[in-house]
């Protein structure tokens, strides 16, 4: 069984001391580890951004993708070869500004994949601008008289778009974000894991204390059903999505893989592609 | 400021066609036409009749005038029967069967003089002024209403078709029974007893009226759109996914091959947009799996960030293109070839493609094979130049252009062994180095124990780590770009004279034209002309052009406004003094005649740009690449 410093890669993560990022990284390696994932066998798929670099530091498969459109890709691949144990990994901007249009489609599609978020509410990369998860008000080099757009909901918008595992995490609080990704993996459809992953350079607002005096934890609420989706909007809407935990689980999941007509449970990575000269024939038949 | 010195006439006059001879010769290939309201079944009748014309030996090419919406409105059906393989729009009709006034008022002036319109007597049909075509009718409504289905009409008119053709009605009837069996055998007993009707009335009205075609060679071929094709050749060549998105006139490959891929495991993923779809492309290509997607200029222009996503992490993609009107909307029903530029050179920075361009639909099978080993092999983006008429348009395709045992076997030969991979050990395979002569290393996949690997469109080292020092930056250009210089593969193909004094060159559907304009030049001017068919677009395969060329002159043509295929020749250093260009750019095909006039014009004198369409003939144009250039007011 793999161990922690063979998920780990030689390169030195380049993110700012202190970034919520380290956090959120080391909690995904732990989980694989504890699962007992091969490295091999697992794909990081990610977008663009100051997340996008985490597929540098893993020694798991990884495609650094568009800015965007990390979801495509890692779908893909689950698809290509279901045998595989993928993570598509980016920032709020990648995922709910440029990719947003991704992210609603790969909430309703349902392939068994996992996407963690890290979502810090700036643009650090191109060091700071506004991001779609900047609270109102919030003052950037974008928006120095304050941000006058809200805030997007993604927890909200993927209970809306039928997404069967929601989860919220916090990079710092490292025993809850290990076990929220461990039990995000295992889930049997797409399940998101956004981890609030404070910036600590652009974002002097929502900093690791602000989350801390913030956050609801679920884990300390024994009455939470999360079974219950209707409760848990309720929850997302009442906390304003400061909340960490697994907000919603599907008890009948029902994959995108298990869907398609004459899928097999081979990777088609690794099916034999000859045609078969009969089959040939019969699809041939149709044009005569 | 467009200079216009001459104009050729568009039209064919009266009367000229070369294949219509009067008297008892027998035809050489027949055009028949059906028109009528949108979406009342003649679409159904028309595949009828090219299936059986197909399964008689024929050689078809059937094509139709469609608007984009789906009810209502005219729309026909013309189909071009031969006994020699034609690729091309006809130069006039010879049988037009007009189910409404309409049809009549757009398609008689097309009708050769010796020609018939057949018409519903309920219609109470006029020809127009100066139409000598021969004007018939049969009470079809009528004869309708008494077989008691509404079905019955199309199989009246096919009927009466067969009989005007000389075509035996058998055909027409085992067909019937192959496609109507399960409905029982008292609607087929009915359908063969409609299609007797209409024969016998017409055998009975005009016993001397015949457009009698020469009898085919009675080998049956196969009949199918590009698209179809298209789908066949990726499912052969190893294909096992499709990510795209709707558009006209691409939709039909993911079509196929969603009915095709429970057969084989494959999976076809309709995408929220089109740059989702390439970059899933880019991600079952990284996990191994032969993926394709299909689109159209639209789409194109929105993968171009993909498709370099692909060329920097050298990720194989097969791209179909079924070009249509552009830019942005354009016109989405019409054919155009206008996105050879953008396949090309589309997208920012400069990366490894290869872009094919197939010659006709059953070239399409092999070719689509093709492309999936090309992309495997050179690790990159391999774009297939389609468009409109190829894409959406039946077509013959020879049983040996289909034969599996004749078409490229799947080649995986660029990925990793896995034990060697392995036996490595850890952190020692290095994905981007140059391992071989032309700077290709053997990929590993994900699973491969040892062999992970950072794919990232940012620039990195041979490991895959993001590293922008000169020297690499050089390195990995030079090796990425480098790679796609030796494409193997079967460039140019030359028809026609050697030693031509004139070489038409062309790609895509204006190849049938081209082919057939060569013996016309021929026959016109005395003068020897040859034909090349550009099969490798980009990287431009320079040196196979200039010596298929010699010292003729070159006249590419091309269906878009700016000469693209010109101006990539003249890019790659093709001498400028040779080329000549021809260029229609107004939804239409090219026809013979417009390329046999241009092949004149150009063995004539000087004129190196040459235009056509537009309800215009071929006429000279100010240099079209030149658009590059900024002029003086």
């Amino acid at each position: 069984m793999a161990t922690l410093a063979e998920f780990r890669t030689a390169e030195k993560a380049w993110w700012c001391p202190g970034c919520g990022d380290f956090g959120v990284l080391a909690a995904l390696q732990k989980a694989l580890v504890e699962l007992g994932v091969e490295p091999e066998n697992v794909v990081l798929v990610s977008g663009i951004g100051c997340s996008g670099r985490m597929g540098n530091y893993i020694n798991s498969y990884n495609l650094h993708a568009l800015h965007g459109r990390a979801l495509p890709a890692a779908q893909a691949i689950k698809l290509a070869n279901r045998e595989l144990t993928v993570i598509a990994a980016g920032g709020d901007g990648d995922g709910f500004a440029i990719g947003m249009g991704h992210y609603m489609h790969a909430l309703r599609r349902n392939v068994d994949i996992t996407y963690i978020v890290m979502d810090n509410m700036v643009y650090g990369l191109t060091k700071g601008q506004t991001s779609p998860t900047s609270e109102r008000g919030f003052v950037t080099k974008s928006t120095p008289k304050g941000n006058i757009e809200k805030p997007v909901n993604q927890l909200q918008l993927a209970l809306a778009s039928g997404c069967g595992f929601v989860a919220s995490g916090l990079s710092s609080n490292q025993k809850q974000l290990v076990e929220l990704i461990k039990r995000a993996i295992q889930y049997p459809g797409f399940a998101l894991v956004s981890c609030y992953s404070p910036c600590v350079t652009f974002n002097k607002v929502n900093t690791f204390d602000f989350f801390k005096s913030h956050l609801k934890n679920l884990d300390e609420d024994p009455n939470y059903d999360r079974h219950d989706r209707f409760r848990a909007m309720h929850l997302l809407m009442e906390t304003e999505e400061l909340v960490t935990g697994i907000i919603y689980e599907d008890r009948e999941p029902v994959r995108y893989e298990d869907q398609i007509a004459g899928y097999r449970a081979q990777g088609i990575v690794n099916q034999d592609w000859t045609m078969d000269p009969a089959l040939w024939e019969d699809l041939l038949a149709q044009y005569k | 400021m467009s200079r216009v010195d001459w104009i050729i006439p568009a039209s064919t006059p009266p009367g000229v066609a070369a294949t219509h001879e009067e008297g008892t010769a027998l035809l050489q290939e027949v055009c028949w036409q059906i028109g009528g309201e949108q979406g009342t079944g003649l679409d159904s009748t028309a595949e009828v009749f090219n299936t059986v014309c197909s399964r008689s030996g024929y050689y078809v090419y059937a094509y139709k005038t469609f608007a984009s919406r789906i009810k209502g409105g005219h729309t026909d059906f013309t189909t071009r029967l031969s006994v020699n393989r034609v690729q091309a729009p006809a130069e006039g009709v010879h049988l037009l069967v007009a189910l409404d006034q309409e049809t009549i008022n757009l398609c008689a002036k097309n009708v050769y003089p010796e020609g018939i319109v057949l018409a519903d007597t309920a219609i109470n049909p006029a020809l127009p002024e100066g139409i000598t075509a021969k004007l018939v009718t049969i009470p079809f409504n009528e004869m309708t209403l008494q077989l008691g289905n509404p079905m019955m009409r199309n199989n009246l008119v096919l009927g009466a078709s067969a009989a005007f053709l000389g075509l035996p009605l058998q055909g027409f009837k085992d067909y019937a029974a192959k496609r109507w069996g399960r409905k029982g055998e008292e609607f087929v007993n009915l359908i063969w007893t409609a299609m007797e009707q209409g024969y016998d009335y017409v055998s009975t009205h005009w016993p001397g009226l015949k457009l009698d075609l020469q009898p085919s060679d009675g080998r049956e071929k196969l009949l199918m759109t590009g698209n179809e094709a298209a789908a066949l050749g990726a499912v052969a060549g190893g294909c096992r996914a499709i990510f795209s998105y709707p558009i006209t006139p691409a939709s039909e490959i993911a079509e196929t091959l969603v009915k095709i891929f429970p057969k084989v495991g494959g999976v076809a993923v309709q995408m929220e947009d089109e740059l989702g779809s390439i970059v899933a492309c880019v991600g079952a290509g990284f996990a191994g799996v032969r993926a394709m997607t299909a689109t159209s200029g639209p789409g194109l222009s929105l993968m171009q960030e993909g498709l370099g996503l692909a060329s920097m992490t050298e990720t194989p993609v097969v791209l179909v293109d079924t070009q249509r009107g552009g830019p942005s909307t354009g016109m989405p029903t019409k054919h155009e070839q206008s996105d050879i530029l953008a396949m090309c050179l589309g997208g920012h920075g400069a990366g490894p493609r290869i872009v094919l361009a197939p010659g006709s639909t059953g070239e399409l099978i092999a070719m689509t094979a093709e492309a999936f080993n090309l992309a495997d092999n050179y690790q990159c983006p391999v774009l297939i130049a389609s468009d409109l008429a190829l894409a959406l348009f039946q077509q013959s395709v020879e049983p040996e252009e289909a034969a599996l045992e004749k078409l490229p076997a799947i080649d995986r030969s660029s990925i990793a062994d896995p034990a060697e991979v392995a036996a490595l050990g850890r952190g020692v395979y290095q994905r981007y180095n140059k391992a071989d002569g032309i700077g290709i290393t053997r990929r590993s996949l994900p699973g491969m124990t040892h062999g992970q690997i950072l794919a990232t469109g940012s620039e990195h080292n041979g490991n895959g780590k993001v590293f922008e020092g000169t020297e690499n930056r050089v390195y990995m250009m030079d090796r990425r770009l480098g790679k796609v210089r030796k494409v193997k593969t079967e460039a140019v193909r030359y028809f026609g004279s050697e030693n031509a004094d004139l070489v038409l060159i062309a790609f895509g559907t204006t190849l049938g034209a081209a082919k057939e304009a060569q013996a016309k030049v021929e026959a016109a001017t005395g003068k020897k002309v040859g034909v090349l068919q550009v099969r490798l677009i980009f990287p431009v395969p320079i040196d196979e052009i200039r010596a298929a060329v010699g010292s003729a002159k070159a006249l590419v043509v091309e269906s878009n406004a700016n000469a693209q295929l010109a101006f990539l020749l003249k890019g790659a250093g093709f001498n400028p003094d040779q080329l000549y260009s021809l260029l229609k750019y107004d939804g239409t095909l090219f026809t013979v005649k417009e390329i046999v006039d241009a092949g004149q014009v150009v063995l004539a004198d000087e004129t190196h740009f040459l235009v056509t369409g537009g309800g215009l003939g071929v006429r000279a144009t100010i240099d079209p690449t030149s658009t590059l250039i900024a002029k003086e007011a």
